[in-house]
């Protein structure tokens, strides 16, 4: 009798012991997740963070219209394309590469420094350079005075011709 | 008496022939930048592509992956199809390709072709979804093809004949299969 009421009593606990282990499971996995919900969330990318990278591309279908503030579904959709990649976690740069590569480097507000684009940068410099020195030599002209016709300086041709000479002799004395 | 006069003209010529080199490198500068002008607007009024031309030869890779190349399907008709998901009228005529399509996908001397231009992956699968396309399409990287058609806008449809010659273009959506099946068929009969 007595080892029957033993033996219950040890069922009893056992069952106590392992209800306490599983709520020991519960509370921890419980935890773990409250954890999980706790850990940072990646922060929303905002319109002025895609925008900073939109207004220096322009999209294909809208020409001189800066991407960031093209009404077009495309460019929407370009935009959208930006704040995804953004928050994926890709730099600026990365994602100028992704659509040169994908659309063209026409998409880009100031055109790569390669190839013909060099002139872009070159030309405007270069005139602005070769119009000051055409205005500093047109200012110069105006300040010095035209040198005066002086005999000396001309060459004096003189002929054997007797006829000649007389015609010299009278435009001298003009 | 003559000799100085030789002397004073001979003086006069050296100084006039010799070469001034700061203005000879900006007037050939300016004329380097007038013909490239010249060029550039000669490419830009050559409009759009005309029956009859060579077709521009181009590779396209599929968004499955598959690479397809002009060049190499030279004794087939293929029919080029550029389009947008953005695009409305492209939308019109996406299910009439699509019939077309499988109406002569058996031959196997017909491949169509679709460039999705200036699209974003994601809604370039949402279109071909939503039309059930099944012929290969994949994006048109650096807008080459588009440029190389020198399109105008989308959708635009080219086909090719066998001999790599544009045969039929098409600058607006197909109303009908059986206008994309006439058009192909006068191209197959060629």
């Amino acid at each position: 009798m007595k080892f029957i009421k033993s033996l219950k009593d040890a069922m009893k606990n056992k069952i106590w012991l392992s209800s306490l282990v599983a709520l020991g499971f519960a509370v921890l996995l419980i935890g773990t997740a409250a954890a999980q919900d706790q850990s940072p969330t990646p922060p929303a990318i905002t319109d002025d963070q895609v925008n900073a990278i939109a207004r220096q591309m322009y999209c294909p279908v809208c020409e001189n219209t800066p991407l960031d503030v093209c009404p077009t579904q495309a460019c929407a959709e370009w935009r959208e394309l930006i704040r995804d990649e953004l928050a994926q976690g890709w730099s600026e740069q990365q994602i100028k590469d992704y659509f040169v590569q994908r659309f063209g480097a026409r998409v880009l507000a100031t055109p790569p420094a390669t190839g013909l684009n060099w002139l872009v940068y070159l030309i405007p410099p270069i005139a602005f350079l070769a119009g000051a020195i055409l205005l500093y030599r047109v200012f110069q002209g105006f300040r010095k005075p035209a040198p005066e016709p002086s005999a000396e300086a001309e060459p004096q041709v003189t002929s054997d011709d007797p006829y000649i000479e007389r015609i010299e002799e009278e435009l001298r004395k003009q | 008496m003559a000799t100085e006069i030789n002397d004073v003209a001979g003086q006069a010529t050296n100084e006039r022939s010799r070469p001034r080199w700061g203005r000879v490198l900006a007037w050939l500068g300016l004329a380097a930048l007038l013909l490239l002008l010249f060029f550039g607007l000669l490419k830009a009024q050559k409009g759009q592509m005309k029956v009859g031309e060579k077709a521009p030869d181009f590779t396209l890779t599929s968004f499955d992956g598959q690479t397809y190349k002009l060049a190499d399907l030279k004794g087939k008709v293929v029919l080029v199809n550029i389009w947008a998901s953005w695009c409305k009228p492209c939308e019109q005529e996406a299910a009439d390709l699509e019939a077309a399509w499988r109406y002569y996908q058996a031959r196997g001397d017909v491949v169509f072709l679709g460039v999705a231009w200036t699209d974003t992956d994601k809604k370039s699968f949402e279109y071909l979804k939503k039309f059930d396309i099944t012929y290969p399409n994949g994006p048109d990287l650096g807008t080459r093809i588009y440029q190389a058609y020198r399109a105008t806008g989308v959708p635009e449809t080219y086909i090719i004949d066998r001999n790599g010659i544009l045969a039929y273009v098409k600058i607006s959506p197909f109303e009908s299969p059986a206008e994309i099946q006439q058009a192909i068929d006068t191209v197959i009969g060629k």
